[in-house]
C-alpha cells in the first residue's frame, strides 16, 4: 500500500511539473473551464435557492384562495359569499381579502396594495416593501402621495418598511387600512378581491375545493400547492432559457477542451516515448495523464463552483438577477439562503469533469501503446 | 548473458513499403564486457540495439537474457525487464525538458515507488559520481552537451542496471568530451556492468575499453568480432 501511495505521489509530482511546464496552455484552459462551471453553477444554485425561498415564504400562505370569475376574468367577491362558505365543513378560517395593483408613474413601477386582516396600519398611514422604499427614497415618518385611478391625490404617512428578509414577495407591497383601500380604489362596500381559506386537515384541501366549486360555481379555488408548482415551473422555465443560452458556451468549451486535451503536442509525444523507454509502463503513463486531466478539471470545477456560490449567496447573483428574478422594476434585494442540491452538483460534475477526462485519456492511450523504440529513432 | 538466435525484424510488414532491417542475426554477448555495434547508416545497428535492450520485439527469432527467453514476453513484463536490467543512454540524450537534472535522473525509478529520501540520496550520489552534483537543480536545457550526456548516464544508472545500452554516445560530443565519455565507460566496466553501444566513431570502436566490435551491413552480421 505504501509502495502504491509512493508511486501515485511520484506520478502526481511529475504531473504537477508537467502542468507547470505548460503554464500558458493550462492556465487558459483552467480559466475557460472555471468560467463555464461558474456560469452554469450560478444558474443552478440561484434557481434552486429561489425555489426553496418561494416554498419557504409560501408555506405561511392560506391553503385555498377563492376568486370569483365573470366571463373567465377575475371579478370582485360580492357580499354574502363569505357567509355561504362558512357552512362548508372542514373550513377553519375565512378571510375576505382586499388587494389591487397600482401603477406609479414616478418610478414607472407597479405596486401591490393590500389590506391586512391582522393588525392593519391606522387610516392615513401605510407600511411599504423594502424595494418600494428604496426606489421612492422613503423612510418611516415620511409622507408618500399617490394619485388614484379616479384622479384624486392621497397622502399617507409611512410608519414602517417591511424587513428585507421577505423582499422576494414584499418588494413592491403597500399595506394600508381597509377604509383607505376602499377610498383609494373606489371599492364598493362589502366587496372583496378574493377569499383566503384555512383548511383544518391538509388532506381535505382538495375535497374542500371541490365543495366550494359546487357551492359557488362562478368561483375558482386556487390551492397553495398549485401556486408553489407555478412558481417552481416559472423558475424552471427561466433556468431552462438561461441554460439553453449557456449550452452554446458549453459546446464551445467542449470543442476547446477536446482540441486542447486531445491534440498531443510533439513535445508530449516525445516525453511519453522517453518515459516508456526508461521503464514506465503504459499504465503509468495513462495514470499520470489521468492525474493531469483530473487536476485541471477538479481545480476548475471547485474554482467555478466556489465562485458561483459566492456570486449567488454573497453578491446576490449580480449577473443573473435581472434575468432570473423576473421583477419588472422593483428588483428585490436580499441575500438568498444557501440551498445546494447534491444531484445538481453530480450532474454538473458529470457534464464537465467526465468529458474532459475522456478527452484527455483517448489520445494518451493511443500514444502510450506505441512501441518505446520510437524514441531511439527520434 | 544475451543470446540472439535467428533474429529478423521487419517494419511495415505486409504493406507495400515492407522493410527488413535485420535478417538472421545470431549473436551471443558476454556479461561484464563492452561490445560495440558498428556499421554504415541503415545497416541495422540501432534496430539490433533496441531488440537487445527489450525496447522492441523481433518479428522472428528468439532472445535469451540470462538464460531466460524474453522474446515472447507481454509488454508489461518486458517493461519490468527493461526497467530492472537495462539503462539507456540515447543519442539525443532524450532528457525531459523543463525538469531539473535531479528530477530527470529520478524518472526511471518513479514506477518503483521507493521512499523519497532513498531515491533522492541515490540520484544525488549518481550525479555526484559524474561530477554533476553542483548542477543538480539546473534545468536540463540549460546544461552543456557534455553535462546533458552525464545526466543521461546518471539516469541510466539510477535503477542500478546490469547492462547499459548507449546509442551513438559520442555523436554529439567533441573529442575532449568523447574521451571523457570513454573514461566513464571504463568506470562502468570496473563496476561490473555490461555495456552495449552502437558507434562508427573510431575513437570509440578502436578504444582499448571496447572488448568486441560487431560489424553489420544490410541487416546482417558481416564480422562478429572477437568474442573472447
Amino acid at each position: 500500500m505504501t509502495h502504491w501511495i509512493a508511486r501515485q505521489r511520484y506520478l502526481i509530482d511529475f504531473t504537477l511539473a508537467a502542468l507547470a511546464r505548460r503554464k500558458v496552455r493550462n492556465i487558459g484552459l483552467l480559466l475557460v473551464f472555471s468560467l463555464l462551471v461558474f456560469a452554469i453553477a450560478s444558474v443552478m444554485l440561484f434557481t434552486s435557492a429561489l425555489r426553496a425561498e418561494a416554498a419557504r415564504v409560501l408555506a405561511a400562505s392560506p391553503e385555498v384562495i377563492l376568486q370569483r370569475l365573470v366571463a373567465g376574468r377575475h371579478d370582485l367577491i360580492p357580499p354574502g359569499y363569505i357567509e355561504r362558505i362558512g357552512r362548508v365543513r372542514g373550513v377553519q378560517r375565512i378571510e375576505g381579502r382586499l388587494w389591487g395593483y397600482y401603477y406609479d408613474p414616478v418610478v414607472k413601477a407597479n405596486y401591490t396594495f393590500q389590506v391586512l386582516a391582522d393588525n392593519p396600519p391606522a387610516p392615513g398611514s401605510i407600511v411599504v416593501g423594502a424595494g418600494l422604499a428604496r426606489f421612492r427614497g422613503v423612510r418611516p415618518g415620511n409622507t408618500l402621495s399617490f394619485r388614484s385611478y379616479a384622479g384624486r391625490l392621497f397622502s399617507f404617512t409611512v410608519t414602517e418598511v417591511l424587513p428585507a428578509s421577505a423582499e422576494l414577495v414584499s418588494s413592491d407591497l403597500v399595506l394600508l387600512s381597509e377604509a383607505d383601500f376602499r377610498a383609494f380604489f373606489d371599492y364598493p362596500a362589502g366587496h372583496y378581491t378574493d377569499i383566503a381559506l384555512s383548511v383544518a386537515n391538509p388532506l381535505e384541501t382538495r375535497t374542500v375545493a371541490t365543495k366550494l366549486s359546487t357551492l359557488l360555481p362562478d368561483s375558482r379555488p386556487i390551492l397553495r400547492d398549485e401556486v408553489l408548482r407555478t412558481y417552481a415551473s416559472i423558475f424552471d422555465w427561466r433556468e431552462g432559457i438561461v441554460l439553453t443560452l449557456l449550452s452554446a458556451a458549453l459546446l464551445a468549451f467542449g470543442i476547446l477542451a477536446w482540441d486542447k486535451a486531445s491534440g498531443l503536442s510533439a513535445e508530449e509525444r516525445r516525453e511519453i516515448g522517453i518515459l516508456k523507454a526508461i521503464g514506465w509502463e503504459t499504465g503509468d503513463v495513462i495514470r499520470m495523464k489521468l492525474w493531469e486531466g483530473l487536476l485541471v478539471a477538479l481545480s476548475a470545477f471547485l474554482t467555478g463552483y466556489l465562485a458561483a456560490y459566492l456570486h449567488v449567496f454573497h453578491f446576490s447573483a449580480a449577473f443573473l438577477a435581472p434575468v432570473l428574478k423576473g421583477w419588472a422594476v422593483l428588483y428585490p434585494r436580499y441575500t438568498l439562503t444557501p440551498a445546494i442540491d447534491g444531484l445538481q452538483i453530480a450532474t454538473l460534475f458529470l457534464f464537465t469533469v467526465f468529458p474532459y477526462a475522456v478527452a484527455v485519456l483517448v489520445p494518451i492511450w493511443r500514444a502510450a501503446i506505441t512501441d518505446p523504440d520510437a524514441v531511439m529513432r527520434a | 548473458m544475451i543470446e540472439l538466435k535467428d533474429i529478423h525484424k521487419a517494419f511495415n510488414q505486409g504493406r507495400e513499403n515492407e522493410y527488413w532491417a535485420l535478417s538472421g542475426i545470431d549473436l551471443t554477448l558476454e556479461g561484464r564486457k563492452v561490445t560495440a555495434l558498428r556499421g554504415p547508416s541503415g545497416s541495422g545497428k540501432t534496430t539490433l540495439l533496441t531488440i537487445l535492450g527489450c525496447l522492441a520485439r523481433p518479428t522472428r527469432g528468439r532472445i535469451r537474457l540470462k538464460e531466460e527467453d524474453v522474446s515472447g514476453l507481454p509488454e508489461r513484463f518486458l517493461t519490468g525487464v527493461r526497467r530492472s536490467t537495462f539503462g539507456f543512454v540515447f543519442q539525443q540524450f532524450n532528457l525531459v525538458r523543463g525538469l531539473s537534472a535531479l528530477e530527470n535522473v529520478m524518472l526511471p525509478a518513479y514506477p518503483l515507488g521507493l521512499p523519497r529520501h532513498e531515491l533522492l540520496a541515490r540520484a544525488e550520489a549518481r550525479l555526484a559520481g559524474l561530477q554533476l552534483g553542483h548542477r543538480r537543480e539546473a534545468r536540463v536545457e540549460w546544461l552543456s552537451g557534455g553535462e546533458q550526456q552525464r545526466v543521461a548516464i546518471a539516469r541510466a544508472l539510477i535503477n542500478d542496471p546490469e547492462i547499459v545500452i548507449a546509442d551513438e554516445p559520442t555523436a554529439n560530443l567533441d573529442t575532449a568530451l568523447s574521451r571523457q565519455f570513454m573514461g566513464i565507460l571504463e568506470a562502468l566496466v570496473d563496476e561490473g556492468r555490461t555495456v552495449i553501444l552502437t558507434s562508427h566513431d573510431p575513437l570509440v570502436v578502436e578504444s582499448t575499453v571496447v572488448d568486441r566490435v560487431v560489424t553489420l551491413r544490410d541487416g546482417r552480421i558481416v564480422d562478429p568480432g572477437n568474442a573472447a
